[in-house]
């Protein structure tokens, strides 16, 4: 007898010791280095058979695989879509973080939230946690490296000075405003559009699928924002009104998280007029809910946010991200329901109408 | 009777249909800055390699009159006032931030420059309190960059004391036997040691000399990092610095390298002897063994 208690007891302290090693998981308060991410990636599609998939989509300059995690339950269909890519500029690194964050939240909520559920069986999330790998593992090397933006790609002939700013190599109104021809700029948008590997291999990507994407979210820092599409002065989103109601929607749900204020308008109105941003880029292929993300914070900290505010960080951009989504999806699906419904109603009263008629 | 029905009914289905409108913008209630007459021009067209012609054409249909507070006009002027409060009151113990724009207005002054008169909430960061402001910057239109001239009056700016904590820090580094140093303040992860802090904070002091001088309406400057700040000898009392800062012009996302040289005490704040900036190594941006 003393026997058995005595290897219930081992078997218990087994059980127990096995969870908290499976507790002591990925710290998501902290920054991590390239290799990290990559190892974490493949650590989440394993503990999500069936949920995560990686995505290999591309290549750097450097010749680094570009990766997405694909997170969804698997209906089986064609299904409708979410984009959201972080760290397309390098210095920023509170978007990877954020990316990271989003990915382990959407894991954890689905199981016990409803919603959330829904929302995965009805949508497919992509998330690209690091856009532009070469440029921020560049930004990790040494002190004089961390302020690094654009990717890793050399100039162009007789150019003293590598990287194109990818936020201004897409094909949208491409080199017309906000950008410098000059190389060595931060804002060199390249020597034409979709002439960096990098966003050739976002644009290849969703060119193909573009009417299944609902909501393109691009993930920055700093200025705590939300900037809508489009970056030109002399053009406006035919859906300005929806994209402003949604932002100021999803800015009011960041402010109720931690008090912080986003402020909402085309990049134009409150931050400076551009061209070739990824985000128009998404807007003129028809994907209407097309989000620019300028995380926090104000310009104290800047690029080197403090790891002691990620957490709040993710927190709040969390809250406005999940706004924005929902919105995509409800009109998508709720409002089909809804429709069917009216229909259905329609018709049952058409025919009784007639119905009586006829007797 | 049937087809009247069947017309009522696809009426219905259509009215359901495509949410996507087109909108005019002057029609919306919330505010645009969309200007339909202005021509963009490519880069050949103006002669240079900075493209902002589209924003000088934008700035001159809202140079006047009262003002978007969310908007990019109102809120770089209002950055200057920032770096004015924190040059004329900043220390170790008192920094500033600016909170919020409440409100703003715009007007020519003749042809000399454009003046903003603005309402703002600046954050003391340090004590984490936030007070109102009423501030008028005047950006001069010269030829060259001139610094912007800023007046400003906050209710109870100084109310918080920092003179004890100041003067002891003060007593401190005069003391030291060995001159004090710090590197990469932040470091990149965003973490600066408790006790370089007060060096830190002499340095965005310091450097906000700087961002008000270089200050225009096409310019929204922060810090990005202290590179190096050094102290050397004590001279009249005052305490004297050697500092290496980097500044992040979110309008161009560059980063301008400065040096400066300065002095400081509780009782004469800080005064920039010395600024020069420098020159950024762009070679040494390239991968190793290249050519």
């Amino acid at each position: 007898m003393l026997n058995s208690v005595g290897l219930s007891f081992m078997l218990l302290l087994s059980a127990v010791g096995a969870a908290i090693v499976e507790r002591v998981g990925y710290d998501y308060s902290k920054y991590h280095p390239m290799p990290e991410i990559t190892s974490w990636m493949t650590q989440m599609e394993k503990d999500y058979p069936g949920v995560v998939s990686i995505v290999d989509y591309g290549k750097s300059y450097e010749g680094r695989t570009i990766s997405l995690l694909k997170i969804g339950l698997n209906t089986g269909e064609k299904k409708k879509a979410i984009w959201m890519d972080c760290g397309i500029h390098a210095r920023e690194w509170i978007a990877p973080a954020f990316c990271q964050y989003f990915v382990s939240q959407i894991l954890q909520s689905y199981k016990t939230d409803t919603i959330m559920e829904q929302m995965m069986k009805d949508m497919d999330f992509y998330v690209t946690p690091v856009l532009n790998v070469d440029g921020y593992i560049y930004s990790w090397k040494d002190n004089t490296t961390r302020l690094w933006r654009k990717n890793r790609s050399p100039g162009p002939p007789g150019c003293d000075c590598y990287g194109t700013d990818l936020n201004r190599n897409f094909e949208a109104n491409w080199g017309t405003i906000g950008v410098s021809f000059d190389c060595c700029s931060q804002t060199y948008c390249g020597t034409k559009p979709k002439s960096e590997p990098e966003t050739q291999s976002v644009m290849n990507f969703l060119a193909s699928r573009k009417d299944d994407f609902l909501c393109f979210l691009t993930i920055h820092s700093y200025s705590q924002l939300l900037l809508i599409p489009f970056g030109h002065p002399d053009f406006t989103a035919t859906n300005y009104d929806e994209l402003m109601t949604v932002g100021l929607g999803a800015s009011d749900a960041i402010r109720k998280v931690h008090g912080m204020e986003y402020a909402v308008g085309t990049s134009p109105a409150i931050l400076y007029p551009n061209s070739g941003s990824s985000r128009d880029w998404a807007r003129m292929q028809g994907i209407p809910l097309s989000y620019t993300f300028e995380l926090r914070d104000n310009g104290t900290f800047g690029f080197e946010l403090p790891e002691d505010q990620i957490k709040p960080t993710c927190e709040e951009a969390y809250s406005g991200a999940l706004h924005i989504i929902t919105y995509a999806h409800d009109k998508t699906f709720n409002g089909a329901v809804v429709t069917a419904a009216a229909t259905l109603w329609t018709v049952l009263l058409a025919v009784g109408v007639t119905g009586a008629n006829l007797i | 009777m049937a087809l009247r029905i069947i017309v009522i009914l696809a009426a219905l289905m259509g009215v359901t249909g495509s949410p996507t409108t087109t909108v005019r913008p002057e029609t919306s209630s919330v505010d645009t800055a969309a200007h339909p007459n202005s021509i963009p021009e490519t880069a050949e067209e103006t002669g240079q390699n900075e493209v902002f012609s589209e924003e000088e054409a934008a700035e001159d249909v809202m140079a006047t009159g009262e003002l978007n507070p969310n908007h990019y006009p109102a809120q770089r002027a209002a950055k200057v006032v920032q770096h004015y409060l924190t040059t004329r009151y900043g220390s170790p113990y008192r920094l500033f931030g600016l909170q919020r724009v409440h409100s703003g207005n715009a007007e020519d002054v003749g042809d000399s420059g454009r003046k903003y008169q603005l309402e703002i909430a600046v954050h003391e960061i340090i004590s984490n309190t936030t007070q109102k402001c009423s501030a008028e910057v005047f950006f001069p239109h010269g030829q060259k960059q001139e610094s912007p001239q800023v007046q400003a009056s906050c209710e109870e700016l100084l109310n918080i004391s920092t003179k004890a904590q100041e003067e002891a820090l003060y007593q401190q580094y005069k003391m030291n036997q060995t001159l004090i140093s710090a590197q990469n303040l932040p470091d990149s992860h965003g973490h600066i040691e408790p006790d370089t802090k007060p060096l830190w904070h002499l340095g965005i002091v310091a450097s906000s000399f700087i961002m008000l001088k270089e200050s225009n309406e096409n310019t929204l400057y922060n810090m990005a990092q202290v590179a190096n700040i050094t102290q050397l000898a004590t001279e009249n009392d005052q305490l004297k610095f050697d500092c290496h800062t980097l500044l992040h012009d979110m309008v161009s996302q560059e980063i301008l390298h400065w040096k400066l040289l300065f002095t400081w005490s509780p009782a004469e704040g800080v005064k920039v002897l010395q600024m020069e900036q420098l020159p950024h190594c762009h070679h040494c941006e390239k991968p190793p063994n290249t050519n």
